[in-house]
């Protein structure tokens, strides 16, 4: 029985990747007559001058057409005496880098085409890049349009030099350099006449003998379960295609990541009961004991995959919107969804020269290195060392587009077992996970200055605006957090001191905290900056005057301070210091609260809450 | 270390891909032509699930133009595996008499298209399992095995979403829904040796036979019923014919063949000299009208 090889052809935009891979199969006679009849109608209209143009074989996409470029991944499918094949042929074009991707996840081999009258190109190396980081360990450089060097043998020595210059960075497994030319078909299937210094293999024939089979598989087995299988109260089978290794009826294996133990009772190879099955099977596999396994967990057998909730991995960013740290995707890594945070960038790569570059953003079609943060525990290990449990996706929350991919390079062990330590999770991650901007809007002013309305009405604009907010005022505070508290000079400094710690540990969840508080002496109103930070405190003086506060009254404080009922009360028998220097001055005086809150948020914005 | 063949690998994606679907989707059906793909899906998803039963139902789109030995197959599968076959006809269509010999692609566009929207929208499928394979037509070669409508069941070719290893994406919104295609990778050739190799059950239309034909612009239409209609000068031949694809009888033209076994069919499968979609009439009505028409909701 035949093997498959599955393939990826990538090279820079007119490189003649289409034209390669049609031609290969005309050549080779792999093609239906109406196939190449319509090519042969197609190309009179085409721009080949009358000849053949073999990539309308491959560009299926009217779009494409139109533009003459290969948008999307067009697999094609054909077999040879020796082997089957599946090729992937993959967009050049640089807005196109993720469905290149999308082919080279799903291949064993890379045909990378290098046009021998421009050399290796930008494109040359991100794709040799692209191919390393989702797990090709196979590359064939075609170095294409020998015919426009006159076929010269320098002119390839010169690239193959280049080339191996390039890839050591790489580490594929091997790499294969072939001169060619698509259009003319010279060491395609046959080989050329006209480069008698070439002494390796056609393209077609080293496709065919190429050994791809993982030299690193290891023992240990390994089954991501996809589905538990209850059909009747008897069976209850775990049913997904290994990943590794073999399994025989009776091995104990570790169900991940509870660590719970059990033998195998039985295993069915799709409808065949059986007692052994290998990787690569189909199979539902059922337990001697009665324990907690569900999609997600991964049965093994003598290998110890990592569970854990963070690790290092390489992602190459795959969506229109850019990546920001700190924002919420699921990320899907063998049969499990998570969700989980970008917690940092560490650096993103230069596809040229595979330096560092530190960022805080990542754009479409970049790669970077960062360190993710899942909400459970899952079960991952180093992409090098386990294909299917390294590599994952991440999803946007919201559009449920496909925003990236990444493989995991390492874990991250100062996780400390399943817990998150602080560090880790930042105040600065907690903003941005809220896509705002934490600040402690201070009030002050005097009794009946309208601070408690303004603040009110002020949080519910805050809010329909999606932003997360919460008020702390004395009332609420007094009744409980500081229900021992007096009103005597030091329970009022404890008072403030106590709402100042909270305020700042809310803040540090990446709430906008909203206070309303006379507070009238600077002193304490200095210290409360101290606390909660000079750059996230916001002061707001509402300076309503003490004859307008006196005249509204509304709780009929003044009248009893007048008359002696209330003693220190600020503005009458007690001082109110009024700030100095507030961020914000507001006079409540002749304002609807409307055009107060209005004014309010326009301030607020400037200082960037 | 051993190694799966070719047709061993293909066969374990399709279950993956299968069973990701029952585990992940709210509401999956499986599409259920009749044809030799439809065969070879059914018979996937029983491995997929075994011993358990498919956890999902099976859905006909019936354009009332179907041969009878399709039907009379579809019914015997069904009560044989014990299947939840859904059969949907667009009442609609059937009222205003729509057919295949006045409404050309209208024709096609009511009975099936439109019928398998209604179809969907009717049950609520969240995801709908497709026997399409990349072989089969340019525009189809580039679609990917979770292929996503909008909630007016219309494809977007120019913004798929990736798809990365074997790690499918399945989100979708309220009211969108997915088509999922676990055979995109195999071919024809595949098809033929798999229903060998499994001994799957197929239309007795596949094998060749003597059978009552007109030739018709370049295609051989066989005469199912009577309501066949002649064009002036056309004669009922008996002629040693079979079918590659099956479809409605009126638009899928046969082919000559003395292929009466499984075997002589792959052998004539390999040296073929048209590939397979040449014998369906509506593909050849323009170049892109397939990739047109998948737009519109066209599975």
């Amino acid at each position: 029985m035949q093997s498959l090889l599955k393939f990826i052809t990538c090279g820079s935009v007119d490189d003649g990747k289409s034209t390669l891979i049609g031609h290969m199969l005309y050549d080779a006679k792999l093609i239906f007559a109406d196939q190449e009849k319509a090519l042969e109608l197609d190309s009179k209209v085409g721009s080949n001058d009358g000849g053949i143009d073999y990539s309308l074989l491959l560009d299926g996409l009217m779009a494409e057409r139109e533009q003459g470029i290969t948008i999307d991944v067009a697999y094609r499918y054909f077999t040879s005496d020796r082997r089957s094949f599946i090729v992937a042929d993959t967009p050049g074009h640089e807005e196109y880098t993720r469905n290149m991707a999308v082919g080279a996840s799903f291949a064993d081999l890379a045909v990378i085409l290098v046009d021998a009258s421009k050399g290796v190109l930008v494109q040359t190396r991100r794709h040799s890049r692209i191919c390393a980081l989702m797990g090709i360990r196979h590359v064939v450089y075609a170095i294409n349009k020998m015919d426009l060097v006159d076929y010269d043998e320098g002119t390839f020595d010169d690239i193959s030099v280049e080339i191996e210059k390039m890839a050591t960075e790489y580490n594929f497994e091997t790499k294969y350099l072939i001169p060619v030319s698509a259009t003319v078909g010279d060491n395609i299937t046959k080989i050329s006449p006209r480069m008698p210094w070439y002494h390796g293999k056609t393209l077609l024939a080293y496709l065919e003998e190429i050994d791809v089979s993982d030299k690193m598989a290891q023992d240990g087995f390994v089954l991501p379960v996809q589905r538990v299988s209850r059909p009747n109260r008897e069976y209850r089978g775990f049913q997904g295609q290994i990943a590794a290794g073999e399994i025989r009826t009776g091995d104990e294996i570790t169900v991940l990541p509870s660590g719970n133990t059990s033998r195998v009772k039985s295993i069915y190879n799709m409808m065949e009961k059986t007692d052994s099955a290998f990787a690569g099977q189909a199979v539902s596999v059922e337990l001697e004991d009665e324990i907690d396994v569900s999609r997600g967990c991964v049965l093994v057998k003598g290998v110890k995959p990592n569970v854990g909730k963070m690790f290092t991995a390489r992602i190459l960013w795959m969506d229109d919107v850019k990546l920001v740290e700190g924002k919420n995707y699921y990320l899907k890594i063998g049969t499990l969804t998570v969700p989980a945070i970008i917690m940092n960038i560490k650096h993103k790569i230069d596809v040229n020269t595979g330096a560092k570059i530190k960022t805080e953003r990542l754009f479409k079609n970049e790669i970077a290195v960062c360190d993710i943060a899942c909400s459970d525990p899952v079960v991952y290990d180093k992409f090098s060392v386990q294909k299917d449990l390294g590599c994952f996706i991440l999803i946007d929350r919201v559009t449920n587009m496909t925003s990236a991919c990444g493989v995991v390079e390492h874990a991250l062990r100062r996780e400390g077992n399943l817990t998150w330590h602080e560090m880790d999770i930042t105040r600065e991650l907690r903003a941005k996970q809220k896509g705002q901007t934490p600040k402690t809007i201070w009030m002050t002013g005097l009794s009946g200055a309208g601070k408690s309305t303004l603040i009110n009405e002020l949080e519910k604009r805050l809010f329909a605006q999606g932003k997360h907010t919460m008020i702390l005022d004395g009332d609420n505070v007094r009744m409980g957090l500081n229900k021992n508290l007096g009103f005597k000079e030091v329970d009022r400094i404890e008072n403030i001191r106590r709402v100042s710690e909270v305020a700042k540990l809310m803040n540090d969840a990446g709430l906008i905290v909203l206070t309303s508080f006379i507070s009238p002496f600077r002193q304490d109103r200095r210290s409360a900056r101290e606390v909660i930070g000079n750059d996230n405190f916001i002061e707001v003086y509402v300076s309503t005057s003490l004859e307008e506060c006196e005249k509204r009254d509304v709780k009929g404080l003044y009248k009893k301070a007048r008359s002696g009922e209330i003693p220190n009360f600020s503005g009458i028998s007690s001082p109110y210091e009024p700030p100095k220097q507030p961020e914000i001055t507001i006079d409540t005086a002749g304002q609807t609260v409307e055009e107060s809150v209005d004014y309010l948020l326009k301030e607020l914005e400037k200082l960037g809450c | 270390m051993r190694q799966l063949t070719h047709l061993q690998e293909l066969e374990a994606e399709a279950i993956y891909i299968i069973r990701e679907v029952a585990a992940e989707c709210e509401k999956p059906v499986m599409l259920y032509s009749i044809g030799k793909d439809s065969s070879v899906m059914l018979h996937l998803a029983r491995k997929a699930f075994y011993p358990e039963k498919p956890p999902f139902p099976f859905l006909h789109i019936d354009s009332t133009w179907k041969f009878k030995e399709m039907i009379r197959f579809r019914d015997e599968i069904a009560k044989k595996y014990d299947l939840d076959m859904l059969v949907y006809s667009n009442e609609e269509g059937i009222k205003q008499g729509i057919n295949p010999f006045d409404h050309g692609s209208a024709y096609t566009d009511i009975m099936k298209t439109q019928a398998l929207k209604q179809a969907l929208k009717k049950y609520g499928f969240t995801a709908a399992f497709g026997g399409g394979r990349r072989d089969e037509e340019k525009s189809r070669a580039k679609e990917r095995i979770f292929s996503f409508r909008n909630a007016e069941q219309a494809w977007d070719p120019k913004n798929q979403r990736p798809e990365m290893w074997k790690l499918y994406n399945t989100k979708i919104f309220q009211g969108e829904s997915i088509r999922v295609f676990p055979i995109s990778n195999w071919t024809e050739k595949d098809i033929w040796e798999y229903i060998r190799q499994e001994k799957i059950e197929i239309v007795p239309l596949y094998f060749a036979a003597e059978r009552p034909v007109v030739y018709r612009d370049g295609n051989i239409i066989m005469v199912d019923d009577d309501r066949m209609r002649l064009r002036p000068g056309e004669q009922i031949q008996n002629k040693m014919i079979r079918f590659r694809t099956l479809g409605c009888y009126p638009l899928t033209g046969g082919v000559e063949s003395t292929a009466a076994t499984l075997d002589e069919i792959i052998e004539e499968t390999l040296s073929a000299v048209s590939s397979e979609r040449t014998t369906r009439v509506i593909d050849n009505e323009a170049a892109g009208s397939m990739e047109r028409r998948k737009r519109e909701g066209y599975f």
